[in-house]
């Protein structure tokens, strides 16, 4: 039997390994983030280099006589002077030769350039943290990325209008009026989930093409007006939640059903009006497919997702840019999470868990 | 969601229980059928209507260049005769696997990954030794958030042959620079590639199996202890069957996803099916055959195909629920 002083001790020793080990887990899921942003930050010359650092560095350099020389890391008993020596020093390369190459020591100027029978070629350079923030304005100048931004958001802010006028109609048509059919309706608007996306965008793309609509934003934005399952079973359960009574007590009081909706219901329904904008501000901030399809054909149209997918393309070799623009790309859902992590959280546990 | 669709359908209202309405209930159907109408029409519109286009282009010969005005030329079986002898959809051989069978195979690798994984997750974020909870939360959801194309460039460049920092951290544990692998483009890792990509996506099956956990009522797990259960026994007799319904939710997700996978082929190997045509998904190869190749009457046929076979497939799925998910109270909610 335990006594309660090593209880004590034993719990909170747990209570560390646990919160430790997820710690580590966290990093190791989460490494990719700091993987972007050392790569954003790292001139070409250190991209081509085998054995560079992991973070953004730059080989240093050593200004001498109005020259900027390169650092090279030197076994100094290679040296002319200092042949006894066992000290590996960092020296700046003032001229270059296959066998023997001339040096100067940045730490004892007096000693003058001598010269080290080694082969600049097969020397390690010293790297010191040196970012390059360049690669963010390439980006940004390179593909208008203002203009992406722009199209984006448009498109995000139409979108989530329409989500949110008609998911809100259809959750009060399916939560407040009691009527023969409606729960067959929602099973069928819940089952639409199941639906493989290609056997309706066939028909629909042709369409949209037949009207001339391909190419233009309206594909993408006319349809969020006519509701969607996942938001329209959102919207729904949080009305469910409200007490029915009070919406009794405002029809007593003459208040039509459009008024209720607007006065009762959705003045105590901000968490999850919240909910569903941010939901659908950052699926549409990340949507793919549809603007792929829809806006091919038309540059000027293009979301950011859109142009970064040109970027394996254009920037193949130029990993600092891909790394740049997905960074740029990913800012605003992130930020946007970190300050309404609750209303995600909410939300999606409305959706999986049945109450 | 789910629980909605596992009562069964509801009936619907004859002309005779109509008939038999008072008229404050007719009222209270014509405003609600209103309220509701936004998805009605768009059901039909954007839903019903294209699915019945879909079967009547699979009967049919259509280029998407067609004129408005080209006479239809109806072909009966041809599109479903040639859909059932295309090598590029049933082939077995190891070199030229049909992108079905790419599509289940993968499935098999990624299910479970997908399932496990956030379980895992889930039930440390559930432990009681565990400090910062909320924190931790949040964080391990936020990568799901981030935008597709961006996070599989992440992880592309974490997974670069020579530059990715994996491939670093195997050669600085002492694996040689020549067996390190070459992920994305290797025939025999670029499923591995495909699941480490996904791992991203795993924040919103794990918020949705915590919140079981958290609903599970701790005096069970109590009863069991005091029954002398394990911890292995007491997981599979108590937290298992009541989160049995969370679980079932995120299979079914996990299922019809799967079933459709095809953007991150299209995204880190261009939708080549590069390497070795191993990446040929089915929804890749209905994509090119309606984009690239312009076949729209051959893409119907196909979807449909994925239509039904994700139909049964939830079919069956929702049937066996009755045997392992479990629904304390069985409340209409």
């Amino acid at each position: 039997m335990a006594s309660l002083a090593t209880i004590k001790p034993r719990r909170a020793a747990k209570t560390l390994l646990v919160t430790s080990f997820t710690l580590i887990l966290l990093l190791l899921f989460l490494s990719p983030f700091a993987f972007m942003v050392f790569t954003s930050l790292k001139t070409p010359e250190q991209i081509s280099v085998i054995g560079a650092p992991i973070w953004p560095a730059a080989v240093a350099t050593f200004e001498y006589n109005g020259k900027e020389l390169d650092m090279y890391t030197v076994p100094m008993n290679k040296c002319e002077g200092s042949e006894d020596s066992n000290d590996t020093n960092g020296l700046a390369l003032v001229k270059k030769g296959t066998r023997a190459s001339t040096f100067v020591d940045p730490d004892d100027l007096a000693r003058g350039e001598f010269v080290c029978q080694v082969s600049w070629r097969a020397l390690d350079r010293p790297w010191q943290f040196s970012p390059t923030f360049s690669n963010y304005t390439e980006v940004w100048n390179s593909i208008n990325f203002p203009r992406l931004l722009w199209n984006t958001f448009f498109y995000a802010v139409a979108t989530t209008v329409g989500v949110l006028i008609s998911c809100t109609l259809v959750a009060y048509g399916f939560s407040r009026f009691d009527f023969p059919g409606r729960d067959f309706l929602f099973v069928v608007l819940i089952a639409t989930i199941f639906l493989p996306a290609f056997v309706t965008v066939i028909p629909t793309y042709t369409f949209f093409q037949r009207i001339d609509w391909v190419g233009t934003w309206l594909p993408l934005i006319v349809p969020t007006f006519f509701a969607n399952a996942f938001d329209v079973f959102l919207l729904r359960q949080y009305f469910m939640t409200i007490p029915r009574e009070m919406d009794e007590a405002a029809m007593i009081d003459g208040a039509s059903r459009f008024r209720v909706l607007t006065s009762i219901l959705l003045p105590q329904s901000y968490p999850v009006l919240l909910a569903v904008t941010v939901f659908h501000i950052v699926y549409a901030w990340n949507d793919f497919f549809g603007p792929l399809i829809y806006l091919s054909t038309n540059r000027a149209a293009w979301p950011v997702s859109v142009a970064l997918n040109t970027f394996n393309g254009i920037y193949g070799q130029k990993p600092q840019l891909i790394q740049a623009g997905a960074l740029m790309t990913l800012l605003l859902p992130l930020l946007l999470f970190i300050f309404a992590q609750r209303f995600f959280v909410q939300g999606i546990v409305i959706t999986g868990v049945d109450k | 969601m789910f629980q909605e669709l596992q009562r069964g359908l509801p009936k619907l209202p004859t002309i005779r229980s109509y008939r038999a309405m008072t008229p404050l209930k007719r009222r209270e159907m014509r405003e609600g059928l209103l309220y509701i109408s936004p998805w009605l029409v768009g059901f039909l519109i954007f839903t019903l209507l294209p699915i019945l286009a879909s079967l009547v282009f699979s009967f049919m010969d259509l280029r998407i260049t067609d004129g408005i005005t080209s006479a239809p030329k109806f072909v009966g079986l041809a599109n479903y005769e040639q859909m059932l002898k295309d090598p590029q959809i049933w082939s077995l051989q190891s070199g030229t696997r049909g992108s079905l069978w790419i599509t289940l195979f993968f499935g098999m690798i990624s299910l479970p990954v997908g399932l496990l994984l956030p379980l895992a997750i889930a039930l440390l974020m559930n432990s009681r030794h565990l400090k910062g909870q909320m924190a931790f939360r949040s964080a391990f959801y936020m990568p799901f958030i981030i935008p597709f194309v961006a996070a599989v460039f992440l992880w592309g460049g974490m997974l670069n042959p020579e530059t990715g920092w994996i491939n670093r951290a195997l050669m600085a544990m002492g694996v040689p620079r020549a067996s390190v692998p070459n992920w994305a483009n290797d025939i025999n890792w670029v499923y591995p590639t495909y699941v480490i990509m996904g791992i991203w996506g795993i924040g919103n099956a794990m918020l949705i199996f915590l919140a079981g956990l958290q609903g599970v009522p701790t005096d069970l797990y109590d009863a069991a202890k005091v029954d002398g259960a394990n911890g292995w026994q007491s997981f599979w007799k108590v937290t298992f069957p009541m989160i049995s319904p969370v679980v079932f939710y995120n299979l079914v997700l996990g299922v019809v996803f799967l079933f459709q996978y095809f953007l991150v082929p299209l995204v880190v190997n261009q939708g080549t099916g590069r390497p070795g045509g191993a990446t040929m998904f089915f929804n890749l190869y209905l994509y090119k055959t309606f984009f690239t190749f312009q076949n729209m009457s051959y893409g119907a046929t196909m979807a449909w195909l994925l239509f039904v076979l994700i139909l049964i497939t939830t079919v069956f799925l929702f049937w066996s629920a009755k045997y392992w998910v479990y629904y304390a109270g069985e409340k209409r909610s």
